[in-house]
């Protein structure tokens, strides 16, 4: 039946993920994006959070918690909210464990996720995303050819979350054909023969977390590293899973901006009066408001339908570019109701609206 | 827990309507779009047979606190937008309580609800209209100089109102009534401002004037003159009593049951343009892609898509200000955003239609630019687009209308 709202658990999650978010989070975001350093305290108090061990099964070290979508998007809007290169660093090695759980066969979740469900935060990754405008899932240069037991991996990956740092990557290749179903996932190890790590990238948003480029040359690796085992993976499911991640993400960064902007624009003066006392600045709010609404309400629809079992790929990929457009728009709403103090880096806006760029730019980037 | 799926049985009374749209609204659309102000006399009488039938009001629109379903705010929206994807004129005139009977069900005491409401549910078809528009205020609708003097055990009304649905049929063409919003006390402003139902054929209520419009114009919408109009002193809904935030309160009550509803016609329009497109870019062999590059997708794909993302997102926001409704939640702030956005959405999806389908599009020989002209009037009636982002950037703010106007 049509419910609006969220369950005592999911509210009690999200009062922790927001508390952690605008008392930690939030104070160490500009410093992160200027100096492309996130504090190690930081990043192990958020991992105490659970993010990434909550949903490890128990009999591998973890919580064991029950997964959602629903839920994992609500934590990535707060996260995004505190801050979104904080929240991609907290979450990356979700990229892993997430497939693993979903698709990847006891030996390799046997062998990989232990270590991520340590006290300790471990660097662990997924390469998606490839270096080309047109970059589609569906059609990867990046191809995993067949050679007796084992796989060959070559192409180019980029935009891709503490690969330098990780011991484990989970890189996405395809088997040959065109469509989802011919995408392939291996997880391989950062010393594999071949693969070669590019210097931090150097991104216009983003800034805080590390990101790299990754190259494969004739990377060579067991077939025991295929996610699925003979049987393969769920790609579009995946593939969903983390445009609503995208998505929640999106509408976290707008939430941000929103805010902040309504509230410069009741304290701040023109003509004698509060800027928002005016219809043009508050229409654009409101609007912003409404966007931001309609974006989470589309999230959580795509995400309910993952949480019911369905792949949910028409309505993921509309939630990703709706709230990556949304997220635009309010960012940039948010400059302008600020005007000349919005361009300055001394506010947030600024900062947002370049984080804000890359939703409708990079897949991949993380997961429910 | 975060819920968007309906129940089986919403989703077969849905069946239901939408069979309704299809069979007695659709085949009569451009006949009665094109014949203005004549009646769609059998539609009517069908529409109201099946009513009775289920102990539903004819036009399912809602009276809170009589609700037998919980859900009931939500379930209306549901109905409506089928059958606004039939017709949203033909909707608009169906018989039953209408605004007039929102009013009553939101501004009325429980005698009164009976009283007034209970024609709704028997007899021959009848029709509750709502007047508030003047000549001289719309939005503004706090400035309203219509006036009602207390003489003896009566009241006594004087005043043009403008734009009122269905006011023909309640005020002279049926068994029903116009509730009149009125000032008891010009110096109170808004809070003198009441409701008072007019029966049909009451003595110095007059239908002057039935306008000519560019959509739903299987609606009559008049101009109705109120001249030493007598209504006894038990029709005015709710209190008499004079007191700050008391009167106009009523009005936003009922903004608030009555704007998701809106919102769902327009969704029903907007669907009907966007299935006309599906179908039609199906019978052309031109595939919609999801999941691929947004920098693969044509142009007509991403048109596509964003109108069906965007009649999605007005959907989901009217669905969450009616079920807000429903639990009993004070749901003003979403009611406006889901009137606000539904009423843009479905403008722009209609115009894009037409667009893409081109000369199709606007040939009167499809109904694609019917609902581009059909579609315009929920951006504006029930508070305009302006308003409803008034009200929106009152509450996120939190300006009263004096800090904000």
């Amino acid at each position: 039946m049509i419910n609006f709202e969220l369950d005592d658990d999911q509210k009690l999650i999200r009062e922790t993920v927001a508390a952690f978010a605008a008392e930690q989070i939030r104070p160490a975001a500009r410093a992160a994006d200027e100096s492309g350093v996130i504090p190690p305290e930081l990043v192990a108090k958020g991992h105490e959070l659970g993010l990434v061990r909550g949903a490890i099964p128990e009999a591998y070290g973890g919580y064991g918690d029950a997964r959602s979508a629903v839920t994992g998007a609500i934590v990535m809007e707060e996260l995004a909210w505190g801050d979104l290169a904080i929240a991609v660093h907290l979450l990356a090695p979700r990229l892993l464990v997430t497939p693993l759980i979903e698709a990847g066969g006891a030996p390799l979740q046997q062998r990989w996720l232990p270590p991520l469900a340590q006290d300790q935060f471990v660097a662990a990754t997924a390469a998606l995303n490839e270096p080309r405008f047109d970059f589609d899932p569906a059609a990867m240069k990046t191809v995993a050819r067949r050679e007796g037991q084992d796989f060959v991996l070559s192409g180019v990956k980029c935009c891709v979350p503490l690969a330098q740092e990780s011991s484990a990557l989970l890189v996405y290749a395809s088997g040959g054909s065109e469509g989802f179903d011919a995408v392939e996932g291996f997880v391989i190890g950062r010393e594999t023969p071949g693969l070669e790590i590019s210097p931090r990238e150097e991104n216009m948003g983003l800034k805080g977390v590390a990101t790299y480029t990754l190259t494969l040359n004739d990377c060579r690796v067991d077939r025991s590293a295929r996610l699925g085992g003979e049987s393969g993976l769920n790609f579009t499911r995946l593939l969903s899973e983390s445009r609503v991640a995208i998505a929640a993400m999106a509408v976290g960064v707008a939430r941000a901006a929103f805010e902040y902007a309504r509230d410069y624009a009741r304290e701040r003066k023109a003509f004698g009066v509060p800027i928002a006392t005016k219809q043009a600045i508050a229409f654009m709010l409101a609007e912003m408001a409404i966007e931001i609404d309609a974006a989470r309400l589309l999230v959580w629809e795509a995400a309910a339908r993952l949480d019911k079992g369905e792949n949910g790929l028409k309505e993921s990929y509309q939630a990703r570019n709706y709230a990556a457009q949304a997220a635009l728009t309010v960012t940039d709403n948010a400059v302008q109701v600020l005007g000349g103090h919005g361009y300055i880096r001394e506010h947030p806006v600024e900062m947002w609206l370049r984080n804000a760029r890359g939703f409708a730019v990079l897949e991949g980037l993380a997961t429910v | 827990m975060i819920d968007f799926e309906l129940e089986p049985q919403v989703v077969n009374q849905l069946k239901m309507y939408h069979l309704a749209a299809a069979q007695l609204m659709r085949p009569i659309s451009r006949e009665f779009d094109e014949r203005e102000h004549s009646e769609p006399r059998a539609f009517w009488e069908a529409m109201w047979t099946a009513s009775q039938n289920l102990g539903e009001p004819a036009d399912a629109k809602p009276r809170a606190g009589e609700g037998a379903s919980r859900l009931r705010n939500l379930n209306t929206c549901l109905s409506v937008e089928e059958l606004c994807w039939g017709d949203a004129g033909l909707f608009l005139s169906i018989p039953g309580g209408g605004l007039g009977g929102a009013a009553v069900a939101a501004a009325g005491t429980a005698e009164q609800r009976e009283r007034f409401l209970r024609r709704f549910r028997e007899g021959q078809p009848k029709w509750g209209a709502m007047a508030i528009t003047e000549p001289g205020c719309g939005s503004d609708s706090a400035a309203i100089t219509t006036t009602a003097t207390r003489d003896g055990d009566h009241w006594v009304i004087n005043g043009t109102k403008i734009f009122c649905t269905a006011g023909q049929m309640a005020a002279e063409k049926s068994e029903g009534f116009v509730v009149v919003w009125a000032t008891v006390d010009r110096q109170a402003g808004r809070a003198g401002i009441k409701p008072f139902v007019v029966e049909h054929h009451t003595p110095g209520m007059t239908v002057v004037r039935v306008e000519n419009k560019l959509g739903i114009r299987a609606s009559d919408t008049a101009m109705i003159v109120f001249e030493n109009c007598r209504v006894p002193a038990d029709h005015l809904l709710g209190s008499a009593e004079v007191k700050r935030d008391g009167g106009f309160k009523d009005v936003m009550a009922t903004f608030d049951a009555t704007r998701p509803i809106v919102a769902a016609m327009a969704i029903g329009v907007g669907r009907a343009a966007l299935d006309f497109v599906r179908d039609f870019l199906a019978q052309n062999n031109i595939p919609v892609r999801y999941g691929i590059s947004p920098r693969r997708l044509t142009a007509l794909e991403r048109d596509f898509m964003e109108m069906e993302v965007q009649l999605k997102a007005a959907r989901l926001l009217t669905w969450r200000a009616a079920w807000m409704l429903d639990m009993g939640k004070r749901n003003n702030l979403e009611a406006s955003m889901a009137k606000a956005k539904a009423g843009k959405a479905v403008t722009q999806i209609t115009q894009k239609a037409v667009e893409l389908l081109g000369p199709v599009g606007y040939s009167r020989k499809e109904l694609v630019e019917k609902w581009m002209r059909d579609a315009k009037i929920n951006d504006i009636f029930e508070g305009t687009q302006q308003i409803n982002l008034m009200i929106v950037a009152r509450r996120i703010l939190d300006y009263s209308s004096r800090e904000l106007n």
